[in-house]
């Protein structure tokens, strides 16, 4: 099917999200969007899906004018959308997941199990995607998640498939099999829209690039006729610093020593074993594996937000192993946390509510009982402008903001105060090329001022760009350590368990 | 000041629903009156005696407002409890314990008259706060969910009272059914229109009730507390993450709200009651869900949803004299009331254009 949207336009209040948009897609094509954080880029999808009305404009499909109320009726025209969070029921196994709301059901008005699986199995070797239509969603890695929404899409017969960052969540081999299934896709004549910050991804994967910035379409681009740096300038504005610079340091006093840590799961599985660390002042350690390794636990433990089950956490030379993150965050150490929606930030406070989250009760925000709001806000406004964060106001609530800025928000708020020590996990996560630049330079700075810094990311481009010293967790063991400017293929040699 | 906190209840979710709602349910409701046999004539004056006889006259507003008052203050507390993500049903119980306390002091002891009063309200509150601290402390510790605990509690608590007015020393002297001793002079709440009128019922309790409308308000919006229980109620992993402790300030919030449900049956004994007899509570605790509900969890919206049902409860029973239409008629209304607020869309379907 041909999709083309006609002079659509968005406003919440004062903020214009989309302006005069016009956009098509061909069957067989891949579309990549561009933009910045902000830019509008998942409104203009969430109209195209149904979720949102379009304040002017029009959806044309195969020429047709289409009015979608809701994404069920969007759904029937052959449109459907990989949100970023999956919406799957993790109990229900996947065939369970996949015919949720369109249940099939026998003479008596049983859920017919069996016909569901047929069709999982046949759409899934189909495109080569390989899922056990049987395995329950939780135990399943997010690459085949991802996958099982798409089924999910292709059996409600979609013929224009949106990805809204699809692979912000995914591991670099997971994203080479990811892009295999597009190709596929568009084999066999889908329109696809991808939408990405990652730029070589759009130069290697799409036909077409469209960018948009502040809510308009502001050029279109080639991959043969175009590379990062033009694209990033596309996108900004400006010259980007695609590549962070980072002078050598001599690493200053130990800051933290971690012993023979390890941690027992609820059902006293081993997650953690044995393991050792030292990180300094004036040091970057970047953290790198596939993720499931352990990470996501050691950090947490870290923080003061798992029970370690054995072992010694010392910071400062004091012992500090099963303390409240409370406490930790007394230390100077701060906590940029994975998942920005689940942990870091409530969607329902608003902006300068949740710069408070983990400082509400320090003296510059309250005396005891009494909340300090103005002093809140200024801080929040601060914020705001330093890192950028778009929006019109610091009385919305967070989740009213766009992916990225919420992460903008959040570094901002985490970078912002007093810090020894800094612990960050994918701190990048769904932020533009130039923001990501600020926030790396942000990061080098503390660095080069004294502060010691765990950097997790699943991003190795990332991790190798920054670290000073490179651990890799694999099944809940450090395998491997690197010095800064490895190569990137040992690395990942050593991620996927060789050592 | 609204404008620091993402209490997002716009003007049109706190006022404009729950007033679409009332309107809505008060005609359901007479049209039921009149599906149901009444002449149309009936159903008009039903309409007239609703409400003159909650705002119509000096002592239909003091009705009114005396009905109002116990409801406004449990409704605060099941207000916090849902902030803090808590679904507190045992107002009721909370009601008994603080009313039983409230009685023992308020006859036991010989005190001055303000101080006398004073005790017997924080008795009320005391033991409401530990009877609800009660569920709080098993949900924070073994996870028992306090809808469960709080209907249990109530139960117990209705069998508590039963056991209490058959103690020798408080059941009243020479008499066989169950009933307490009446409270002393000393600890009454004063009349508020004593010097104008001495029948004008409505007490010094509803003074407070609206000092406690603006206590919660400040607590919910302005204290690190009321914080922890908004961060706790909306997101607990991110509230953890953020340095507060989840399993206290549940326990917090759960004896909050039990400490103004005992208030609420404190005030009752002691500005109405005087004693305590079986069902004194008389399922106050089940309509502040709802009053809550109607309020939306905001202290203000509470005010004034009490205020309502405060109404409806006096205009009802002028209804029933004055138009001989059954009291079960408001409780149809106030279940109609309570439909279209759990269901906001179904009111934003109906009248499009107030919500654009
Ligand atoms: N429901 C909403 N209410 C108010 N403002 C909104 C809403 N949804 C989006 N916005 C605003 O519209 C603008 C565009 O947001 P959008 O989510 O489309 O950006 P995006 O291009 O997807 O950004 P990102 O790359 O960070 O995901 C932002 O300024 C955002 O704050
Ligand atoms: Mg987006």
């Amino acid at each position: 099917m041909k999709l083309k949207l006609n002079a659509i336009s968005k406003s919440f209040g004062p903020v214009k999200a989309n302006s005069n948009i016009n956009l098509t897609v061909d069957n067989g094509e891949i579309l990549g969007l561009l933009g910045e954080n902000g830019a509008g880029k998942t409104t203009l999808m969430n109209i195209l899906t149904g979720l949102y009305k379009p304040d002017s404009g029009t959806i044309l499909i195969d020429n047709q004018l289409k009015e979608f109320q809701n994404p069920r009726e969007a759904n029937k025209s052959g449109v459907g959308m990989v949100h970023q969070h999956f919406m799957l029921v993790p109990v229900f196994s996947v065939t369970e997941n996949i015919i949720l709301g369109t249940e099939p059901t026998t003479r008596f008005n049983k859920i017919d199990l069996k016909t569901a699986t047929d069709k999982v199995v046949k759409i899934s070797s189909e495109y080569k995607l390989d899922v056990d239509p049987n395995a329950l969603i939780e135990k399943l890695p997010v690459g085949i998640q991802q996958r099982v929404e798409i089924i999910k899409i292709l059996l409600r017969n979609a013929e224009i498939l949106i990805f809204d960052e699809p692979t912000a969540v995914l591991t670099p081999q997971e994203v080479t099999e990811f892009f295999e299934i597009i190709k596929s896709l568009k084999k066999t004549g889908k329109a696809i829209i991808f939408i990405t910050h990652k730029l070589h991804e759009v130069l290697e994967i799409c036909d077409r690039i469209n960018v948009l910035r502040r809510g308009k379409i502001v050029g279109e681009a080639f991959p043969t006729k175009t590379n990062n740096k033009k694209l990033a300038e596309l996108m900004v504005g400006r010259t980007v610093k695609l590549r962070t610079s980072r002078r050598k340091m001599e690493k200053g006093k130990e800051l933290l020593k971690v012993n023979n840590l390890s941690i027992l799961s609820d059902k006293k599985e081993p997650i953690l074993t044995n393991i050792d660390l030292v990180l300094h002042q004036n040091e970057i350690l970047g953290i790198a594996g596939v993720q499931g390794n352990g990470q996501t636990e050691f950090i947490e433990a870290l923080t003061g937000l798992r029970k370690a089950s054995t072992g010694k956490i010392v910071y400062f030379g004091k012992e500090c192993i099963n303390i409240t993150p409370r406490k930790i965050h007394a230390l100077g150490i701060r906590h940029i946390p994975e998942d920005r929606q689940k942990q870091g930030l409530i969607g329902d406070f608003s902006l300068i509510e949740n710069i408070i989250l983990n400082t509400y009760y320090e003296k510059d925000f309250s005396n005891n009982l009494k909340l300090n709001w103005l002093n809140a806000k200024k801080e929040a406004r601060r914020i705001i402008n330093q890192y950028d964060v778009r929006t019109n106001s610091e009385d919305i609530s967070a989740n009213k903001l766009s992916g990225g800025n919420q992460q903008k928000l959040l570094i901002g708020r985490e970078m912002s105060r007093s810090i020894n020590l800094l612990i960050a996990s994918q701190p990048t996560r769904g932020v533009d090329v130039g923001s990501i630049e600020y926030i790396h330079s942000q990061i080098i700075k503390a660095r080069n001022k004294g502060i010691g810094v765990i950097l997790n990311s699943t991003e190795l481009e990332e991790i190798i760009a920054l670290s000073d010293r490179i651990i890799v967790f694999y099944e809940g063991k450090i395998i491997a350590e690197f010095p800064s400017n490895s190569d990137p293929k040992i690395i990942g040699l050593a991620m996927a368990g060789v050592k | 000041m609204s404008h620091y906190f993402s209490n997002r209840e716009t003007f049109k979710e706190i006022i404009l629903i729950p007033v679409i709602a009332t309107f809505l349910a008060i005609s359901l409701g007479l049209l039921l009156l009149i599906f149901s046999g009444s002449s149309s004539e009936i159903a008009l004056k039903a309409l007239i005696a609703l409400f003159l006889g909650s705002f119509g006259s000096l002592s239909a507003i003091s009705e009114t407002f005396t009905a109002a008052t116990p409801l406004i203050l449990a409704a605060l507390g099941i207000a916090i409890g849902f902030r803090a993500g808590l679904f507190n049903i045992g107002a009721e119980g909370q009601i008994i314990l603080g009313g039983m306390a409230a009685v023992i002091i308020g006859f036991s002891f010989h005190l001055p008259f303000v101080f006398h009063i004073i005790f017997v309200l924080l008795a009320g509150a005391l033991f409401g706060a530990f009877y609800a601290f009660i569920s709080g402390w098993l949900k924070a510790v073994t996870g028992a969910h306090e809808v469960i605990t709080t209907i249990m509690l109530n139960l117990i608590a209705y069998r508590l009272l039963d056991f209490f007015l058959r103690i020798s020393w408080i059941q009243k002297e020479g008499r066989n059914d169950p009933i307490s001793k009446s409270i002393l002079e000393t600890a009454e709440l004063p009349r508020i229109f004593y010097v104008l009128d001495p029948n004008l019922r409505v007490h010094t309790g509803f003074l407070i009730a609206i000092i406690a409308v603006l206590v919660v308000y400040w607590l919910i919006f302005h204290t690190t507390i009321g914080y922890e229980f908004r961060a706790v109620g909306k997101n607990l992993e991110a509230s953890r993450y953020g340095g507060i402790n989840p399993a206290l300030t549940i326990i917090i919030a759960m004896s909050s709200a039990g400490l103004l449900a005992g208030l609420a049956g404190a005030s009752q004994i002691a500005g109405i009651l005087g004693r305590a007899t079986p069902g004194f509570s008389a399922g106050i605790g089940f309509d502040a869900i709802a009053v809550a509900l109607l309020g939306r969890a905001h202290p203000i919206g509470v005010l004034f949803a009490g205020i309502l049902f405060g109404a409806l409860i006096a205009g009802g029973r002028e209804m029933q004299v004055s138009a001989d239409v059954s009291l079960d008629l408001i409780t149809v209304i106030q279940a109609l009331i309570i439909i279209f607020i759990a269901a906001p869309i179904l009111i934003q379907k109906l009248f499009p254009w107030i919500f654009k």
